[in-house]
């Protein structure tokens, strides 16, 4: 095996672990904001899953990524509000609560999803062509056969467009979100209020804060992201309806927020991890030494983000006292005459 | 905010403390509010004027906070009317009161600890963007007119309780609040700090502003205030002057009779050592020492009060001594007998015991879902053989509590949670003197309290003192550490730095080894 290809294998795997964490890192971005309103959503798992039944549902019927999309995040975005309507009038426990959304989101989906491919032939159980070649598009590619050949540059430059530049708008899209999402919460009046209202709902509300408001916003917003996660995940990843399809990922992301300590910015970083996790399994070709080793088994390997998971939760409360562990007011409920 | 300045400013040149009704911030008329069966309120008239501080006075739960609470918007009156410069005014939430100039201070503070102070203040801005740099400058410039200092970009979580307050209470200013309603403020404070606040209170009023006072300390209403508006049972009993009232009056009419406000302080009968601490240390989980190599000894008929500020080592302690904490070096000797190593359970058996009343009441002692009797029964139980519980005697000694105590309570199946706080208080020392201890140890039993609940729990201690049984008494408020102990311990960030014979010592004496030669303040911070 020459050098070349251990880059360019390289390339492909960073490549093709962004592509994978995408709906991780959505799923961490709306997840971060509904916790920052001091609202603990089990039910990313549920809001993935009905944002890629109905996406889905809606892509096959209509072609249009639009419709897909706007259906994805309407179908999420009514789990949330559900939720936030138990959790944040009725005050009903978050923990309970989002449970139980998540099993209700299970449910919805796989009733929805079948009722997509039932009846049909098994060539229409796929994404419309017409979206996938929507999602083939790579706004950022150029042609580097120019440049290629030259000594030094040519290989650095072919190994960040191989590995960087040929996503789809998506993928950018949801990094730029991230990116907005972190100037919000730090820079912006509105970012602040958001972060009162998880810290302490009484302050906020006793400086004039409408904390009811500003819940159901991001509640809602945050569980259209999981949505727009969802849908990415059957229309793109999988580019078909399979039950279950989100396959645990909503608990990883509920993991990945406390992770990467509720930060879109490394939100991003974290995201990127769980994918590489995920997608190491194809690659390892490149070292064949390590194949045949126990830890790196193809069972284990499958394990390996849900194991991931489990030390990340341990190793972020096990560490150093007095750091911050998250929005004080996390999963309690608020009510104004009580205190 | 400039309107703000402006409303506290502009009446500058009107005021003369004149303080018949002339210029009247806020009225409040007829207001009454009932939580279910409970009149909190009942046709209750408050007002207070422009560059005065009111005290509002009144026993637990005569309806001061519910009064207050509906004047900052919390809660909306059943009926009544409030009048802000003549005009009707209704507050359906905090921020429209808010809008109105009235800002609260609550014994809480509504802070948030991972916010630095400029951020805490400038948290109902309409603007976009945040500058933080241009906004501390701004803020310090506005803290400085009521010689308010603080770092405005040092997190709260960092500052002391007494700073924390100071910012709150700029929080409220530099929203716009002209009117100002502080909750116990002085509660959690030294006496120096004490001293601090009133100079930016008085500060304040002389500056316009019209300040609420809510406070059980009646030597600090008369220290501070221009007039005093007292409650009862969720009605006004009337309105004094300072100048024209005394402690006396005003105290008969929070209570509704003439009560004695002396401690008594029986003298120590016969002399005979009950517990001796030598050199004793208990540090954290970090290996952080919360107490310091202390020694003292106590004597049975003895009540050794503990004085310093929260967290100086108390609650430490108290646990080393009931045996709760695990890093603990040095010698405790009961009766002649060591006691280190022991368990709590065998600790409690030799009549050793303890209550401690924590911030919240409920923290510690009590499981607050449970009646009184199966409470009672808690440490109880353990003294009697055989599987099942004996409910009986339990339910017996809960009605003698009730009874000896004078617990105001339906029956002893009432949950504790539903109790007033001062019952909940008499429930657990209550308990703990139904196990005629031999040492009493009792932590912020008055925590809270209004007077006549306070001087039930006095009367208590003082039993229990001319039985014999030696009491350490730790508490907060100075002079009733004065009145009631035989000496005081002053601790300090973990160190004994007096101990004072009560009867000849002053209250400075104790404020300055409370707060001096601490080399780490920051761990003072503690509970807020």
């Amino acid at each position: 095996m020459n050098d070349n290809l251990i880059y360019v294998t390289i390339a492909l795997f960073i490549a093709s672990a962004i592509r994978i964490s995408l709906p991780l890192l959505l799923g961490a971005l709306g997840e971060t904001i509904t916790e920052r309103a001091g609202n603990l959503n089990l039910g990313v798992e549920g809001m993935m899953l009905m944002g890629a039944s109905a996406g889905f549902l809606t892509a096959v019927r209509t072609q249009s990524v639009l419709l897909a999309l706007l259906a994805a995040m309407l179908a999420s975005g009514f789990g949330a509000a559900l939720y936030g309507m138990l959790t944040i009038t009725f005050r009903t426990n978050q923990i309970v609560t989002g449970l139980a959304l998540t099993i209700f989101g299970t449910g919805f989906a796989n009733t929805m999803g079948k009722a997509s491919v039932l009846g049909k032939p098994l060539s229409s159980h796929a994404t419309p062509a017409n979206i996938k070649s929507f999602f083939a598009i790579k706004p950022l590619s150029f042609d580097i056969s120019a440049i290629e050949g030259k000594p030094v540059i040519g290989p650095v430059i072919k190994f960040i467009s191989t590995a960087f530049l040929q996503h789809n708008i998506y993928v950018y899209g949801v990094i730029l979100l991230a990116v907005l999402l972190t100037v919000f919460l730090y820079k912006t009046r509105a970012g602040l209020n958001l972060r009162t209202v998880g810290e302490n709902p009484y302050a906020a509300d006793s400086a004039g804060i409408n904390v009811i408001r500003i819940k159901y916003t991001y509640v809602i917003a945050g569980g259209m992201l999981c949505g727009l996660a969802g849908v990415y995940m059957s229309m793109v990843n999988i580019g078909s309806w399979v039950d279950n399809i989100t396959a645990g990922r909503g608990w990883i992301v509920v993991a990945l927020v406390i992770f990467v300590r509720w930060d879109p910015l490394k939100a991003i970083l974290g995201s990127f991890f769980f994918g590489a996790l995920e997608v190491l399994k194809f690659y390892l070709d490149i070292v064949p030494a390590l194949k045949s080793s126990l830890f790196f088994n193809m069972y284990f390997l499958e394990m390996y983000p849900y194991i991931m998971t489990i030390i990340v939760l341990v190793i972020t409360y096990a560490s150093k006292k007095g750091t911050w562990v998250g929005p004080a007011s996390l999963s309690l409920p608020y009510f104004r005459e009580e205190r | 905010m400039i309107k703000s300045v402006q409303g506290c400013s502009e009446t500058e040149n009107q005021i003369k403390l004149d303080l018949d009704d002339k210029f009247p911030a806020i009225e409040m008329h007829d207001i009454s509010k009932s939580f279910g069966a409970v009149h909190a309120n009942r046709n209750i008239n408050f007002s207070v004027s422009k560059g005065e501080i009111h005290a509002l006075l009144g026993e637990n739960g005569s309806g001061k906070s519910t009064l207050m609470n509906i004047l900052s918007g919390i809660y909306f009156p059943d009926s009544g009317v409030i009048m802000q410069d003549g005009i009707p005014v209704y507050f359906r939430s905090p921020k429209e009161s808010i809008k109105h100039g009235i800002g609260m201070v609550h014994q809480h503070f509504m802070l948030v600890e991972e916010l630095t102070a400029v951020e805490n203040c400038i948290l109902n801005r309409k603007s976009v963007l945040v500058d933080l740099k241009k906004e501390a400058e701004q803020l310090s410039k506005f803290a400085h007119r009521y010689n308010i200092a603080i770092d405005p970009l040092t997190k709260v979580r960092k500052m002391s309780v007494s700073e924390k307050q100071t910012v709150e209470i700029l929080k409220v200013l530099y929203m716009g609040a002209s009117i100002l309603v502080l909750d116990e403020p002085t509660a959690v404070l030294t006496p120096q700090e004490i001293d601090r606040l009133f100079v930016i209170l008085r500060k304040m009023r002389d500056n316009g502003c019209s300040i609420v006072f809510i406070s059980h300390k009646m030597n600090e209403v008369m220290d501070l205030c221009d007039r005093v508006t007292v409650l009862r049972k969720g009605q006004t009993i009337g309105t004094r002057r300072i100048s024209e009232t005394t402690q006396h009056e005003l105290i008969e009419m929070m209570v509704g009779k003439s009560i004695e406000l002396s401690i008594d302080r029986p003298k120590i009968i016969n002399k005979e050592n009950c517990l001796k601490v030598r050199n004793l240390t208990v540090r954290d989980a970090f290996g952080f020492p919360r107490l310091n190599d202390i020694t003292f000894s106590l004597d049975h008929g003895e009540i050794l009060g503990v004085a310093g500020l929260a967290g100086s080592g108390q609650k430490e302690l108290c646990e080393a001594i009931a045996g709760l904490q695990k890093n603990v070096i040095g010698t405790i000797d009961f009766q002649g007998t060591s006691i280190m190593g022991k368990t709590p359970r065998e600790i409690i058996k030799m009549g050793i015991s303890m209550s401690f009343i924590p911030e919240d009441r409920l923290g510690m002692g009590l499981v607050s879902t449970m009646d009184i009797a199966d409470n009672i029964m808690l440490k109880d139980y353990a003294f009697h053989s055989g599987p099942f519980l004996d409910r009986k005697s339990a339910r017996m000694k809960a009605k003698e509590i009730i009874e000896r105590l004078d617990i105001s309570t339906p029956g002893i199946h009432h949950v504790v949670r539903k109790l007033s706080g001062g019952n909940i208080q008499k429930v657990i020392l209550g308990r703990e003197i139904n196990l005629n201890p031999k040492l009493l140890i009792t932590a912020y039993a008055v925590r809270g309290l209004d007077i006549n609940s306070s001087y039930t729990i006095y009367d208590l201690i003082n039993e229990q003192k001319m039985k014999g049984v030696a009491v350490l008494f730790i508490g907060e408020d100075l002079d009733v550490l004065l009145e009631l102990c035989d000496r005081i311990m002053v601790l300090n960030s973990g160190k004994v730095t007096g101990i004072v014979e009560a009867r000849s010592s002053g209250k400075e004496e104790i404020g300055m080894l409370m707060s001096s030669g601490s080399s780490f303040e920051l761990d003072n911070e503690v509970t807020a």
